[in-house]
C-alpha cells in the first residue's frame, strides 16, 4: 500500500471523528447557535444607539452581523484545535501517531475536521440570515462558502499549529487572547476602520480575518456592502487562500517537526 | 539459562519475527538505552521489567515508531525497517499506558475508525469489529460510547482496536495500569485468549510483579541496559534461599539491630525488614526469643518474588516495597498469585 493511501485514511478518519462528535452532542449544537446569538443581540443592541455609518441608515444589528459569523468561526477553530494538546498524549491522537500516517496527514486531518465544524456551526448562525436583514435568496452562497471555508482551514490551522507548539492549555489560551482575538477584533467585525486613524486601517489591511469580514459583507449584502474592503471580493478570495495554503503549510511542517512526546 | 517452557507458550527456537540490535537513545546528555539487543519469537510473549526511569517507556515509543533511535536497527520478519518508517508502524499494534479511546464515540466506533486507520477494508472492518468485541467480552456493549465503559472494559476495548489491523507485533505500554485485581485478570485473559487464537506476538512493559510472571520471558531493565534475561521462574531462581520479612514500626534500627545479632544481611523496606537467606524458616524462631515482645509485630518467611529477583540482579528496589511481599500497594498486592507471594508461615511474637 502506498504512503499517500494511509495519508488519505487519515485525513477521512480525523475529519469523520471531529464531525460525528459535533453532531452527536446536543449542548454543542446549542452552544455553537446560543453564544452567538447573546453576542450578536446584547452588544448589537447596546451599540445601535451611539452606531452611526456615515452615508447610511444602516442599522448596527446589521453591520455587527457579518462579523459575528466570523466570530462563530474563529471560536469555533480555535476550540477544536484545542483538543489537540490533550489528545496526543493521553486520547485518539495518540493512536493515530502511532498508525501509518504521515504527521503531515495528522494535521491536515485535525484541520480538515476542526474547519468542518466551524463551519457547521457557521451554517446554524446564518439560518438568522433574514433576521438581520438578509433575505436567504439575495445571498451569494458561492462567495460566502469560499470565504468562510478558506478563513475556517487557515484559522484552524493556525490554531493546530499553536496547540501543538505550545503544548499546554493555559498557554494556548493566554496567545489565543492576544493573539487571535484581536484577529478578529481589529478586523472590521465590530466597527469600521475610519479616516481619523489611519494607523487602524493600515492594521486592518494585514489582518487575513478583516478580508474574511470583508468578504462575508459583500457575500450578504452585494456588492458596495457597507463595511467592505475597497476592492473586489475576488481579491479578498485570494487573500484568504494565500492565508490557508500558508497556515496550512505551517501546521504540516510544525507536525513534522521533532518527534513527539 | 532458560528452562523448557511449558505449552501452550513459545518454543525456544526459530527465527525471530522482531529482532532488535543495540538500540541506543538520549536526551541530550542523559543516555536513557544503551545498546538494548533482544528477540522475540512468533506467538511469545516478552516482558520488559524495570521501575520508572528505568528506560521502559523510551523503548516502547521507538519500538511504537513515536521516537527516532539515536541508533541500533529493528527487524521484523528478517525485513530491517528504518525506525520512523510508515511501514514499521503499519506493521505494529499499540496499546498505550495513557487511554487512546475516543470517549464519545462507541466502542464499536473506535474499532471502525482504528481499521479505517490502517485501510482495512470496511465490510472486513465491521467483521472484525464484531470478532474482537466478542472476544473482549463487549458484544452486547458495542454501540455504547466508550467512556461509559468500565476501566477494564476500556483497557479490553483498547486491545481490540491495537489488534484491529492484525499486527504481526502487539506492543502494550503497563497493560494493566491502574486496574484492580478482577480487571488486571480479565485483561490478561483477553491477552492469552488472542495467542491462543491468532498467535499473538506480544512486547510489553511493566513495573509490577505479578504481570511480569504471566510473560513467556523477562528482559530486566536497569538504567537503559538489559542486566538479565530469562524465564520468570529462572530469574526467581536466582535468589538463592527465602526471604524472611519482619513487620515493625522502626525497620531502620531493627534492621542493624537483626543485622548485629545474626550475622546475615538485612535490608530495610517500608513498614519492615527484609532477610535473604537459605532455609528462612529456621531463623523465625530465633528472631521471635531474640527480640522483646512488641519489638516487631508479625515475621513471615515467602519464597522469592520477581521483585527479590529485581533487587538481587540489579541491587535497586523495582517499587515501593511492602512487608506483604507484592511490590506495589493497594490492589497490586492483591493481584499477586499464590505462587508467587505465599507466606510459608506466619508467627507473631
Amino acid at each position: 500500500m502506498t504512503g499517500a493511501g494511509y495519508d488519505l485514511a487519515a485525513v477521512g478518519v480525523l475529519w469523520r471523528r471531529d464531525l460525528l462528535r459535533f453532531f452527536r452532542q446536543p449542548s454543542r449544537l446549542v452552544g455553537a447557535l446560543g453564544q452567538p446569538i447573546l453576542f450578536w443581540a446584547v452588544i448589537g443592541s447596546g451599540m445601535a444607539s451611539t452606531f452611526r455609518m456615515p452615508g447610511t441608515e444602516l442599522g448596527y444589528l446589521q453591520y455587527f452581523y457579518p462579523g459575528v459569523v466570523l466570530m462563530v468561526v474563529l471560536f469555533a477553530a480555535i476550540f477544536t484545535t484545542l483538543s489537540v494538546i490533550e489528545d496526543r498524549h493521553a486520547g485518539f491522537l495518540q493512536a493515530v501517531l502511532a498508525g501509518p500516517a504521515s504527521r503531515g496527514a495528522v494535521a491536515a486531518g485535525k484541520v480538515a475536521g476542526s474547519a468542518s465544524v466551524a463551519l457547521s456551526q457557521a451554517a446554524l448562525f446564518l439560518l438568522l440570515a433574514p433576521l438581520a436583514g438578509f433575505p436567504f435568496l439575495s445571498v451569494n452562497w458561492p462567495l460566502l462558502l469560499s470565504a468562510l471555508s478558506l478563513a475556517a482551514i487557515g484559522l484552524a490551522a493556525l490554531g493546530f499549529s499553536v496547540a501543538w507548539l505550545v503544548d499546554n492549555v493555559q498557554g494556548f489560551h493566554a496567545i489565543q487572547m492576544t493573539v487571535l482575538v484581536p484577529l478578529w477584533v481589529v478586523s472590521g467585525a465590530m466597527f469600521p476602520a475610519s479616516r481619523e486613524h489611519p494607523v487602524f486601517s493600515v492594521i486592518m489591511r494585514l489582518n487575513p480575518v478583516a478580508y474574511a469580514v470583508s468578504a462575508t459583507r459583500l457575500a450578504l449584502a452585494g456588492p458596495g456592502a457597507p463595511g467592505a474592503l475597497p476592492g473586489s471580493a475576488a481579491r479578498d478570495l485570494l487573500v484568504l487562500a494565500l492565508f490557508a495554503a500558508a497556515m496550512l503549510s505551517i501546521a504540516v511542517l510544525v507536525a513534522r517537526r521533532g518527534g513527539t512526546r | 539459562m532458560t528452562p523448557a517452557a511449558p505449552a501452550p507458550r513459545a518454543a525456544a527456537a526459530g527465527p525471530a519475527r522482531l529482532a532488535v540490535r543495540d538500540l541506543t537513545f538520549a536526551y541530550g546528555a542523559r543516555r536513557v538505552l544503551e545498546g538494548v539487543s533482544f528477540e522475540v519469537r512468533p506467538a511469545e510473549i516478552l516482558g520488559f521489567l524495570g521501575p520508572n526511569g528505568a528506560g521502559k517507556s523510551t523503548l516502547f515509543a521507538i519500538l511504537a515508531g513515536l521516537l527516532p533511535a539515536g541508533g541500533g536497527e529493528i527487524r521484523l520478519d528478517g525485513e530491517r525497517l528504518d525506525p520512523r518508517s510508515r511501514a514499521l508502524r503499519a506493521r505494529m499494534g499499540v496499546v498505550f499506558q495513557e487511554p487512546s479511546l475516543d470517549a464519545k464515540l462507541s466502542a464499536r466506533e473506535n474499532l471502525l475508525l482504528g481499521a479505517a486507520l490502517f485501510r482495512v477494508p470496511r465490510a472486513e472492518a465491521e467483521t472484525r469489529a464484531a470478532a474482537l468485541l466478542e472476544a473482549a467480552g463487549l458484544a452486547d456493549r458495542g454501540g455504547e460510547a466508550a467512556g461509559k465503559l468500565s476501566g477494564g472494559m476500556r483497557r479490553r476495548l483498547e486491545l481490540a482496536r491495537a489488534l484491529v489491523h492484525r499486527p504481526e507485533v502487539l506492543l502494550l505500554d503497563e497493560p494493566t495500569s491502574g486496574l484492580d485485581a478482577a480487571a488486571f485478570r480479565r485483561t490478561w485473559e483477553a491477552i492469552e485468549g488472542q495467542r491462543r487464537a491468532n498467535g499473538l506476538t506480544a512486547i510489553l512493559t511493566t513495573h509490577r510483579p505479578d504481570e511480569a510472571e504471566r510473560c513467556d520471558r523477562l528482559a530486566i531493565l536497569s538504567h537503559g541496559r538489559i542486566v538479565a534475561m530469562g524465564a520468570p521462574a529462572a530469574l526467581r531462581s536466582a535468589v538463592a534461599g527465602d526471604v524472611v520479612l519482619v513487620e515493625a514500626d522502626d525497620p531502620g534500627p531493627l534492621a542493624a539491630g537483626i543485622a548485629g545479632r545474626f550475622a546475615v544481611e538485612t535490608r530495610a523496606v517500608p513498614g519492615g525488614v527484609a532477610i535473604v537467606r537459605e532455609r528462612g524458616h529456621e531463623l523465625i524462631p530465633r528472631l521471635v526469643e531474640a527480640f522483646p515482645r512488641g519489638r516487631f509485630r508479625s515475621v513471615s518467611v515467602r519464597r522469592p518474588t520477581l521483585a527479590d529477583a529485581f533487587l538481587h540482579l540489579t541491587g535497586e528496589a523495582l517499587a515501593e516495597e511492602t512487608p506483604a511481599g507484592g511490590a506495589s500497594p493497594g490492589a497490586v498486592a492483591e493481584a499477586t498469585p499464590p505462587s508467587v507471594g505465599s507466606s510459608a508461615s506466619t508467627v507473631r511474637p
